[in-house]
Order: structure tokens, then sequence, then C-alpha cells
């Protein structure tokens, strides 16, 4: 179990195998995956709010559960034995950039404020709890789940 | 239509480099700082929620930056939503749970929420300041 390096992981400089570190080849991987991931938010929370109205960032709040979900099945599926061969470009684009991108912290704080300075403290606190709750839970069910699945089929 | 696509490209453009910059911040943090704790996320986060507030300020209509709407994009969806992230945020509390460290992710939730919302309101209130003085001397 090398899950405790997950930070290190993280930032590129795994220790058990050939790091994404600093490597061309994983930046490009990295920005091609940010720029996938930016636009499929900017799409998704244009979508949702033509739908549901700027009332509320329900757009943000979506990418960022779907987000969450996704990132915890994929860490299911590589951290438990580490980053192994072609992995390391999987985590890179995917996760590092696409999903790392594709979720939002900025745009999440903006939208808080805007609430706040709107005179709606309670739609800024349920923006506020709902991220947090829902963005956490969908990471752990994603990855219960995987691992179920995965220990499953390779028994 | 054109400024649709300028927009969208401008979208990915900003939204590469902001991850690729999220990555060296992440690298360098570790590197100086060590595995014990998520630096590189929470300077990110905390740095991208500032920027954002205080972009978002100067290039409101009547603002002491005027730029075009992709312009404005490639700001704002694009580098600060491409720069912070939820999703490895999201993933690094939740691996300090499965490791019995609650304590360690409940601060750092907490104290992570607190930090962006105060990063964004100064980072608005600075913009605003900023707006205010042009309008006067202008």
């Amino acid at each position: 179990m090398v899950i405790w390096s997950v930070i290190g992981i993280m930032a590129g400089m795994s220790d058990t195998t050939s790091s994404l570190g600093l490597a061309p080849l994983s930046l490009f991987f990295i920005l091609l995956g940010g720029a996938l991931g930016g636009l499929l938010r900017y799409w998704m929370t244009a979508w949702v709010s033509s739908r549901m109205g700027d009332a509320f960032p329900w757009g943000t709040l979506l990418v960022n559960v779907s987000g969450a979900c996704l990132i915890g099945m994929v860490a299911a599926w590589v951290l438990p034995d580490g980053l192994g061969g072609g992995q390391v470009n999987v985590w890179a684009w995917l996760v590092v950039g696409g999903l790392g991108s594709y979720t939002t912290v900025s745009s999440f704080s903006l939208q808080t404020l805007i609430l706040l300075r709107g005179k709606r403290p309670l739609r800024a606190l349920f923006n506020v709890l709902l991220s947090v709750f829902l963005c956490l839970g969908a990471a752990a069910l994603a990855y219960s789940v995987m691992r179920y699945l995965l220990e499953r089929g390779s028994p | 239509m054109r400024d649709r696509y300028r927009i969208w490209l401008a979208v990915a453009l900003g939204s590469g480099l902001g991850a690729v910059s999220r990555h060296l911040v992440a690298v360098a943090a570790f590197s100086v700082l060590g595995p014990t704790f998520a630096w590189g996320t929470l300077a990110v986060n905390l740095v991208g929620s500032w920027l954002i507030g205080i972009y978002a300020a100067l290039t409101e209509p009547g603002g002491a930056l005027v730029v075009g709407p992709a312009m404005r994009q490639f700001v704002l969806a694009g580098f600060c939503g491409g720069f912070t992230t939820f999703s490895v945020f999201s993933l690094e509390a939740l691996i300090w749970l499965q490791q019995g460290r609650p304590g360690l992710a409940g601060a750092y939730v907490i104290g992570s929420v607190i930090l962006w919302i105060t990063a964004v309101w100064t980072g608005y209130a600075q913009g605003m300041w900023i707006n205010d003085r042009q309008t006067r001397s202008g």
C-alpha cells in the first residue's frame, strides 16, 4: 500500500515508479486534459444555467460533484497499487489535467460571494454545505464501489 | 457565432495553462514542504479564489479594466477554473479519512472553505476599491 504517498502522486513525485514530475510529455498531457476539462466545465455550466437559471449555481455544483465521483473511481483503480506503467500518463491527462480542470474552486467561491453580497446568506451556506458533503460523499462512494468491483473482478 | 468559438478557445487555452500551473505549484510545494500536507492544492485554490474575485470586479461593466468577453473568460472560466480544483481537494480529504485521520481531513475541509471565501471576498473588495479610485480620479 503506497496510499500514503498520494500527495506525492498528485504532485507527480511518486517514488514508486517513474514520476510525472516535470517530464515534457506529462506537462503536454496535463495541458491537453486541462483544456478539455475546462471546456467541458464551461459547456456544462452554461447548459445547466440555461435550464435552471442563475438564482443558484447548480451548474458548478453538478460539475464538482460529478468530477469528485470520477476522481474517486480513478483513484480506486490506480492508487492502491501505485502508479504503474501507462497509468502515469492516464493520471496526468485524466486526473491532474482533465478532472482537476473540470472541477473548480474559484467559480464556487465567486458564486458563494455573489450570493452573500446579494443578501442570500442561506443560499450561500446551502451552496457550501451541499458542495462539500456531496463532493466528499460522491468521491467516497465511487471509490468504494470501484474497489468492490475491481476486487470481485480479480479474485 | 464566431465570438462563441473565440470564447471556447479562450476557455480551453486558459484552463490548460491553469492546469499546468497548478501542477507546477504542486510539484514545487511537494519538493519544498514534503508529503505531510496538501500545501499545493491549498495554495492554488486560495490564489485562484483571490484572482477570480479581483478580476471579476475589475472587469465588471464600468470597472477599471475594459476587456472583451473572450479575454474575460480566458481568465475567469479558463485560467482560474483550471488552476483551482475541487476534485483533487475532495480526494485528498477522502484519503486522510481512509487513513484514520479525520481531524486532519476535517481541518483541511473547514479551513479551506474559510480561506477560499475570505480570499475571494478580499480580491473582490480590492478590485472594487481600484474601480472606485479610477472613477473618482477619471
